[in-house]
């Protein structure tokens, strides 16, 4: 009875979805060069990837009509679909993460989708110099919590230097934007020097936290009784980052910072996995490239602050130049859809090749997050996250026409536009369903109710 | 003749060891007034347009720059900038913008232009040769300016002083102005209808008093005192100079446009950004836009993704002449790339282009000298290897009123000492 119904319920889910072929596209692939040619997918995935491929039986048609094909941007700092970002009263604050405050309902999901995006870093805030930790998502527009975390992917945290950690320890001063604390709830550290001892304190107590589980274990191995030590959820996630568990991505500006939490990170024998902004990284690149540490910069942000006064565009470009995994990301639910053109710019500042200028938003940042095994280029094994844009992706007049993930359509221009007759019509629908109960509300509930 | 005479021009200004006499020869010229030109030549003489076309002339003196595979556009115009008048945003004392007051007509945006700011290289190395320079805060924020990015003092930089007057329509829960934190407010519909009524009728009675001081003044009667706040009204209520309306929503855009017409004054729109059904009248009524920044997000979480990238086209369509302006400084330089997204969004290619060039120097009433590559126009021009509405595109030379400029900056140069570190 059970076989037969376990039989049953395979015979409903086959077949298996259809293959579909990406037929007649200027394959952008990023690690194995550019040609006109087909991609094949099968349950999600890339199977196979050529300028002639062979067609599966009963395989789904997608026509790139001599369109561009890329892999999915990748984002590697944003703040979207996140409920709260920045827990600022304490200076360490590793105990809190995105995963408690992800909102798959953010309508920049879909914003980011529309502009490429298939993969975003979501990280806290920087108001910390430990902040957070940070949630890889998959922009999968419609799905739950669960479904758009990006699974399987390595956890991290947020790190903070300079201006934005140390501005709770400095006194406000009047009419300045931005500005800190008033006197009388300073928060410590107030200068870089009290940033380098925050991170050093936090540290040097992981260790001590994480001998004392060490020695626990070993003696439980010995079949001891022993009680263990009292968890504590704010080094955990620090004794992680010890053990190579979780990866750091660590806000900076200037020069002399970025050194810091390299030597730092030296001391502890840890690595930083990505310096984030890092807009003085091309003053230290040589220094970077030592340390391992990859950079996800901004295209052209400058003089928005004292620590952003030296900031050039061709920062990605000499970092990129000098050994630096380099990426650009966004910050920005705004930018965040037009990375592509954000990466068109180091072809002018720095002269980058097309191929360099599309790895910022491709494999590189799918490197800075460990997960270049999975996506970041267009080939046979990694997922199927696509974009099809209408006009070469660095062109400042390319729209995305298509995109893909896991082998599914997310995201369809064509779809979007013959959609907003019918969702204007639904929106009209609704606001006159509320019009007409309104006054019946009202007789229910007495007199009208503010929000609380 | 003309020839001879040309050349008698050039010999002079040789002499006089002017350098914005020089003739580029085997460019693609692309006038924006008329179709583009391949392989033709470019005359400029004491810095103004002297002759274009397929055979120049010019005597043997005159300095000839190789054109062959690049490209020659007017240099462009930013319609709205804080170039010059803020340094760095967070620090306060290197901003000249917003001053306090509600009614300011009285102040200047270009004395406040700081000359040697590290902006300005940086914005005109992307091509821009002039930009309008806002004041803000309040409702009258005060005049704008147009200013060349070049010169020693503001004053050498001056293109036109009085541009136009720059208004803050007043709007219901804000979204109103110049500044860029549009968002929602947390005040109740009550509340701020309260002070945007209060606002309205300040803004009327200002008009008013405006109109009884004119009047006082033609009148000449004994007692009369001269008001600087007033006298700079005049020619607003002149109509001689144009005021520029922020006003970003239908309902706005309609109110100030009623208000406008009302008070029989010029005006210009600025910071549009959902004008519905209002389209059609301000073509009737001939009110330019100045839009942007528009490569931003949708202002309501249900408007099409996007509807700020498709907003120019809309214009376009019903007629509405406009240009794009930065509202921004750190920014200005990616002035064209609004231009572009707006084509790759429906916008034709020839109006994108005029929108970052002779549009805007026809809002501002300086098309007879500014804006197009034109026999007589000063020589406001960019030499690039592409399009300049294509990010990777390079500006390779630059000129303001014939004179090259550089187009080093700050950024340059910190990548030429970086880039060399051992």
């Amino acid at each position: 009875m059970k076989t037969a119904f376990l039989f049953l319920l395979g015979a409903l889910c086959l077949p298996a979805a259809p293959p579909i072929v990406i037929q007649n596209a200027n394959v952008l692939t990023i690690t194995k060069g550019s040609f006109k040619g087909s991609v094949v997918i099968q349950d999600g995935k890339i199977i196979a990837v050529g300028e002639k491929v062979d067609i599966p039986a009963g395989a789904q048609i997608i026509d790139a009509g001599g369109q561009y094909l890329m892999p999915g941007i990748i984002d590697a700092h944003s703040h979207i679909a996140a409920d709260s970002i920045n827990e600022g009263a304490v200076s360490v604050s590793s105990m809190v993460g995105i995963e408690d405050v992800l909102n798959p309902e953010d309508i920049a999901i879909q914003r980011a989708l529309a502009g490429g995006v298939t993969t975003a870093n979501i990280l806290h805030g920087s108001a910390n110099s430990i902040g957070g930790k940070c949630m890889v998502i998959k922009t999968r527009w419609g799905k739950d919590t669960a479904g758009i975390q990006f699974e399987g992917a390595k956890p991290g945290i947020k790190f903070a230097l300079g201006e934005n950690p140390k501005r709770q320890g400095m006194p406000t001063t009047t009419g300045r934007r931005g500005g800190g604390a008033d006197t009388a709830n300073l928060r410590y550290p107030g200068t870089r020097m009290g940033v380098e001892d925050v991170i050093r304190q936090a540290f040097t107590e992981a260790k001590q936290y994480q001998a004392e589980w060490k020695e626990y274990e070993a003696k439980k191995a010995r079949g001891q009784i022993v009680i263990p030590p009292r968890r504590d959820l704010k080094l955990e996630p620090l004794v992680e980052v010890l053990e190579g568990k979780r990866l750091v991505h660590a806000h900076c500006y200037r020069a002399d910072e970025i050194l810091m939490l390299l030597r730092v990170a030296d001391d502890f024998g840890f690595k930083i996995k990505t310096l984030q902004h890092v807009l003085e990284g091309y003053k230290v690149a040589k220094e970077i490239a030592a340390h391992g540490a990859g950079a996800s910069t901004f295209s052209d942000w400058w003089a928005y602050k004292v620590e952003a006064f030296d900031a050039i565009p061709y920062n990605a470009a000499i970092m990129h130049k000098k050994g630096v995994l380099v990426s650009l990301n966004s910050d920005s639910a705004e930018l965040m859809r037009r990375l592509n053109t954000e990466a068109g710019k180091t072809v002018k500042y720095g002269g980058l090749t097309e191929t360099e200028a599309l790895a910022l938003i491709t494999i590189n940042p799918a490197k800075q997050l460990d997960l270049d095994h999975r996506i970041g280029s267009i080939e046979a094994g990694k997922d199927a996250d696509l974009v099809i844009y209408d006009k070469h992706p660095l062109s400042s007049f390319a729209k995305v026409q298509k995109v893909l993930i896991d082998g599914q359509v997310y995201f369809d221009r064509d779809k979007d536009i013959s959609d907003r007759n019918q969702m204007e019509t639904k929106k009209k629908q609704l606001l006159e369903k509320e019009k007409q109960q309104a006054p019946q509300q009202k007789k229910q509930g007495g007199a009208a109710r503010r929000p609380v | 003749m003309r020839a001879a005479l040309l050349f008698a021009l050039t010999a002079l200004t040789a002499f006089a060891g002017v350098d914005d006499t020089f003739l580029i020869r085997g460019a693609t010229v692309y006038p924006v007034s008329g179709p583009k030109m391949e392989n033709a030549s470019l005359l400029v003489v004491d810095g103004k347009i002297a002759e274009i076309g397929p055979k120049v002339t010019a005597g043997k003196t005159v300095k000839v720059i190789d054109g062959r595979g690049l490209h020659v556009y007017p240099g462009m115009i930013d319609s709205a900038t804080e170039a010059g008048m803020q340094e760095i945003t967070s620090v306060r004392e290197t901003a000249d913008i917003n001053e306090i007051g509600d009614f300011k007509p009285q102040l200047r945006a270009v004395i406040a232009v700081n000359p040697i700011s590290e902006h300005i290289p940086v914005i005109r190395a992307n091509g821009i040769t002039s930009v309008m320079v806002l004041p803000g805060g309040g409702i009258i924020a005060g005049q704008a300016g147009l200013i060349h990015l070049d010169g020693w003092t503001w004053e050498e930089m001056l293109i036109k002083r009085d541009a136009a007057m720059n208004l803050l329509f007043p709007s219901i829960g804000g979204g109103g102005g110049f500044s860029m934190s549009a968002g929602p407010t947390r005040v109740s519909f009550t509340e701020s209808k309260r002070t945007y009524d209060r606002r309205i009728k300040q803004l009327k009675d200002y008009f008013e008093s405006a109109r009884r001081y004119q009047k006082a003044k033609t009148a000449g009667g004994a007692g009369f005192k001269i008001d600087l706040a007033f006298e700079a009204m005049i020619p607003v209520l002149e109509g001689k100079m144009p005021l520029i309306v922020n006003a970003v929503r239908e309902r706005a855009i309609r109110e100030a446009v009623d208000w406008a017409t009302k008070e029989n004054v010029k005006i210009v729109l600025a910071g549009v950004r959902k004008p519905g059904n209002t389209l059609a009248d301000l073509k009737a009524k001939n009110i330019p836009v100045i839009l942007g920044p528009t490569l931003t997000l949708p202002m309501e979480e249900d408007d099409p993704y996007d509807s700020p990238f498709t907003l120019p086209n809309e214009l376009y369509k019903a007629g509405v002449k406009f240009a794009f302006g930065s509202f921004e400084n750190q920014f200005s330089r990616n002035l064209p790339y609004q231009a572009g997204t707006a084509v790759g969004f429906g916008l034709p290619y020839e109006e994108a282009l005029k929108s970052v060039t002779l549009n805007p120097a026809q809002i501002w009433g300086v098309d007879a000298t500014l804006g197009s590559i034109d026999k007589g126009k000063w020589a406001d021009l960019m030499i690039t290897n592409g399009d300049p509405l294509e990010v990777r595109t390079e500006v390779k030379r630059l000129y303001v009123k014939g004179k090259e400029v550089d187009i080093d900056s700050r950024h340059t140069k910190l990548y030429k000492k970086y880039l060399a570190r051992p």
